[in-house]
């Protein structure tokens, strides 16, 4: 039997030397029929749950990437707008410079057409979401589905609200309804606050988890929302919209100030970029405070996130921080200097030492700032340092230092706004000379203390220059702030005007200034935006929701630099489209009214901005 | 002297200064490149805002470039002009190929110097009780086990420190070991360089995997006896 086994083999084996073509195509036939088998076999099994889908050449992170930012950008624009404008609009109502009313109205104009933008990106982002990332999503509505309910809700009490505080706008300017229409928009704002806040629970989860109680989903989304991110982000994100909101005004100004065919025009433009230079300033001064507690906050929750962010390949970024916050920083007080120069007839001597102090201090805490901790050296240069850290300048390269030259830094900008503010002006209160003694003493002070914890915070334990000294650098920086505003403010009230300021004369490099601003702020947003998505590296969700897809890896920051620039490029075409549509009406009023045509641009709220109206008793609208 | 002249000059001096002063202090060393370039681009920077703030510095330092590349009243200076304006767009040309080309030049020094450690160490504290007795112990193994690279001041300068590139930490110098916590010392001396993550790449660390051959407590210890010697305090949150 056995014996005829192996014949019978020998034999097919034989026969297959003498039929191998002929067999090996029976083969390959048999298997394509056989494979629609295996689709039923597939099918009969249960199909799992899919987890990704992908987008092909560009790919589904690349997509959620760019629309994820172009969504919180314009998110972050429209809820800074409003707080721009409603500040611009109580300064009017309680001053009676009805130019901050007119260019309060001007940018709420933006805000219907900004609002649908930042919905249209927003429902876009979650469709991709729900496409692209189904296992996530569904991971995050278990946990979040109330909080879900409380957005929708507090959209459409916001829509209504934004519907009646613009059209409501020229009814409601005097008495009574005046005083409601301001109330309107403080509930705009109120609103928007907490529409900012309740994504900001979704995002900051998934960068730091809490473990999530059992109990009713109420409880359990709360639980989720109250996650040790969640404040910082809150804060740090409400004062970076002032700031964006600030710059996109001022980069607008600037725009139409360098386009300006009238005086007129031209008055209220530079004007304008003034108050956003002004606004931007106003939020950059505090950002820092608010960066440097987030920062604590993610490495308290989790030293190996911090380290990613700070000490590992993440940072880098804050090398390029530092670059775009120091071009910040110079750009703003540049503009102010300008301003000094240009509306002050007659002061450019005068100021010309000041300037050039602030500029040095200015330029020496940038030096700083930007000296990295590792070097980027070549193999030589590595070796005469004996490393990539250099023995003297390493020092430079660490918290201590970076914290007390940013202090600085908004010292310098606080000093240069003041000097703005009291350029062109005589005191005459008798006090006068003590008040400025006791100033330059206060500021000299400050920065002492600042830079002697600053240097004596090498020499501690990190957590007491943690806790302690980098707060106490930062409560000496408000403790000046708040002192010598009022003491300016008392001095200014009994002062002499020697030189009245004259708008409209700034060289065009101001307005490119401002645009430099923006497009500043715009790249900073989108950097680190990226650091604290990237900062999960492989999780959905940190520690708890695997990233499993094919693209758990962090890309290389030569890549997504350039991903940030197009994001930077997108938002500044979609803000220009916003401005053009909004303006669009204005300019066929232009046309269509035989009384306006002495506004060539239309814009007539703009014009009005000259400074007749500035007089009391004057009202055109 | 015109602010063309001045601009050059600051330049120059800063160049000299960050070149030759700046590594010759006690201390120091010779500045990479891209950091003296960083420097200098400030030092422009500055001139430049300074030098534009008013119209009449503006005119003062812009106004003679401007006439000299439109050739406006500049006399005997067109072959000049015509030299610049050739040479000029050639050598942005020659520095952009350079910088692009293929190179047998290694690449730079770029690791990163403190990878984040994985997850399970994250959240670690010292296990051993802080006394003198554990941290003389601590001592006693750091001087048998980690001095001869380390050194024995804890100043990274042991007898076999110089056999090293990059050379071993310095744990005295105050953004060193100061600015971490323990956990992460105790995953590097546990896992030596062998077990740097992939972030930390090239694995350029001779640190032994201590793991094979001492204990945890002993670790622990060490790491106490290291932050003792050096004076220097874990980072903590408490």
């Amino acid at each position: 039997m056995q014996q005829d086994q192996g014949g019978w083999i020998q034999r097919l084996l034989r026969s297959s030397r003498e039929h191998g073509g002929a067999l090996l195509g029976l083969a390959i036939a048999a298997g394509l029929l056989g494979l629609p088998a295996l689709v039923f076999g597939a099918d009969a099994a249960p199909a799992a749950p899919t987890e990704y889908r992908d987008v092909p050449y560009v790919g589904s992170r690349n997509v959620i990437w760019v629309i994820a930012q172009l969504h919180l950008l314009l998110a972050g624009f429209v809820l800074g707008v409003p707080m721009f404008a409603w500040v611009c609009e109580v300064v009017a109502w309680r001053g009676g410079e009805k130019r901050y009313d007119k260019l309060a109205k001007e940018f709420t104009k933006l805000l219907t057409s900004a609002y649908s933008t930042t919905a249209l990106f927003g429902g876009i982002l979650l469709f991709m979401l729900i496409a692209f990332y189904p296992k996530l999503m569904n991971y995050l509505t278990d946990i979040f589905f109330p909080s879900f309910i409380v957005y929708c809700i507090l959209f459409l009490v916001e829509t209504a609200t934004l519907y009646v505080y613009w059209y409501g706008w020229d009814t409601m300017q005097y008495g009574g309804k005046k005083t409601f229409h301001i109330f309107l928009g403080f509930m705009l704002n109120f609103f928007a606050f907490f529409i900012m806040i309740i994504p900001n629970s979704w995002a900051t989860f998934q960068s730091s988890p809490v473990v999530i109680a059992e109990g009713t989903d109420l409880a359990r989304a709360w639980a989720a929302t109250w996650n040790p991110t969640w404040w910082p982000v809150n804060i740090h994100r409400i004062i970076a919209n002032v700031v964006l909101g600030g710059y996109i005004c001022g980069a607008y100004a600037g725009i139409r100030y360098l386009s300006a065919k009238t005086p007129e025009e031209r008055d209220h433009y530079d004007w304008m970029g003034y108050v956003g230079n002004f606004i931007g300033v106003f939020g950059l001064l505090a950002l820092p405070f608010a960066g440097y507690w987030l920062m604590r906050e993610i490495y308290q929750y989790n030293q190996q996130m911090g380290i990613t962010l700070m000490g590992g390949f993440l940072s880098w970024l804050f090398i390029l921080q530092a670059m775009l916050i120091g071009v910040l920083f110079l750009g703003s007080n540049y503009y102010f200097w300008l301003g000094i120069t240009y509306r002050i007839p007659g002061s450019a001597l005068k100021y010309r030492r000041p300037m050039l102090a602030m500029l040095v201090v200015l330029l020496l805490c940038l030096a700083v700032w930007m000296t990295p901790h590792s070097l980027v050296a070549s193999l030589e240069e590595a070796a005469k340092m004996g490393g990539s850290h250099h023995p003297l300048l390493g020092v430079l390269g660490v918290m201590s230092a970076k914290m007390t030259v940013s202090n600085l830094m908004i010292l310098v900008t606080f000093m240069s706004f003041i000097m703005y503010w009291r350029a062109g002006k005589q005191d005459t209160a008798g006090w006068a000379k003590i008040a400025k003694a006791i100033m330059g003493a206060i500021l000299v002070l400050a920065g002492i203390a600042v830079i002697i914890l600053g240097v004596w915070g090498y020499f501690v334990p990190a957590i007491i220059r943690i806790n302690y000294f980098s707060t106490s650098q930062v409560l000496i920086v408000i403790g000046v702030m708040l002192t010598i505003t009022p003491l300016t403010a008392l001095l200014l009230k009994s002062a002499k005007t020697t030189t009245e300021m004259v708008w409209g004369k700034m060289p065009p490099r101001a307005g490119y200034s401002l645009v430099l601003n923006a497009i500043m702020v715009i790249l900073l947003m989108t950097l680190m935006g990226y650091a604290r998505s990237s900062s999960r590296v492989h999780w959905h969700v940190y520690g708890v929701v695997r990233d499993t897809s094919q693209y758990a890896y962090s890309p290389a920051l030569g890549y997504a630099s350039g991903i940030m620039a197009l994001c930077t490029f997108f938002f500044c075409m979609i803000v220009a489209f916003i401005f053009w549509v909004a303006t669009m009406g204005d300019k066929a009023k232009g046309v269509t009214e035989p009384k306006k045509a002495e506004l060539p641009h239309g814009m007539p709220a703009m014009a009005g901005a000259s400074s007749a109206l500035d007089k009391p008793g004057e009202r055109k609208f | 002297m015109g602010p063309i002249i001045k601009l050059i000059l600051l330049n120059v001096v800063t160049y000299l200064i960050l070149k030759f002063v700046l590594p010759n202090v006690p201390g120091s060393a010779p500045l990479p490149a891209s950091l003296i370039f960083l420097y200098l681009l400030l030092t422009t920077s500055g001139f430049l805002i300074l030098a534009t703030v008013s119209a009449e510095s503006k005119e003062e330092f812009w106004g003679p470039i401007q006439r000299f590349l439109v050739g406006d009243g500049i006399g005997g200076l067109q072959a000049l002009r015509w030299v610049v304006l050739i040479l000029f767009p050639l050598l942005v040309g020659w520095q952009t190929y350079n910088s692009t080309a293929v190179s047998d030049a290694p690449p730079g020094e770029n690791r990163t110097i403190h990878p984040a450690p994985p997850g399970e160490y994250a959240g670690l504290s010292n296990p051993v009780p802080k006394t003198p007795e554990t941290i003389q112990q601590g001592k006693g193994f750091y001087a048998a086990f980690c001095s001869p690279c380390h050194g024995g001041n804890f100043d990274g300068k042991g007898s076999a420190a110089r056999g090293f590139n990059p050379p071993p930490a310095n744990f005295a110098d105050p953004t060193t070991i100061a600015m971490l916590q323990e956990s992460y010392l105790f995953w590097r001396i546990k896992k030596g360089g062998v077990g740097l993550p992939i972030e930390g790449m090239p694995w350029k660390s001779a640190m032994p995997r201590w793991e094979l051959e001492l204990p945890d407590e002993w670790i622990w210890k060490i790491i106490m006896g290291e932050y003792d010697g050096a004076h220097q305090s874990p980072r903590t949150w408490e």
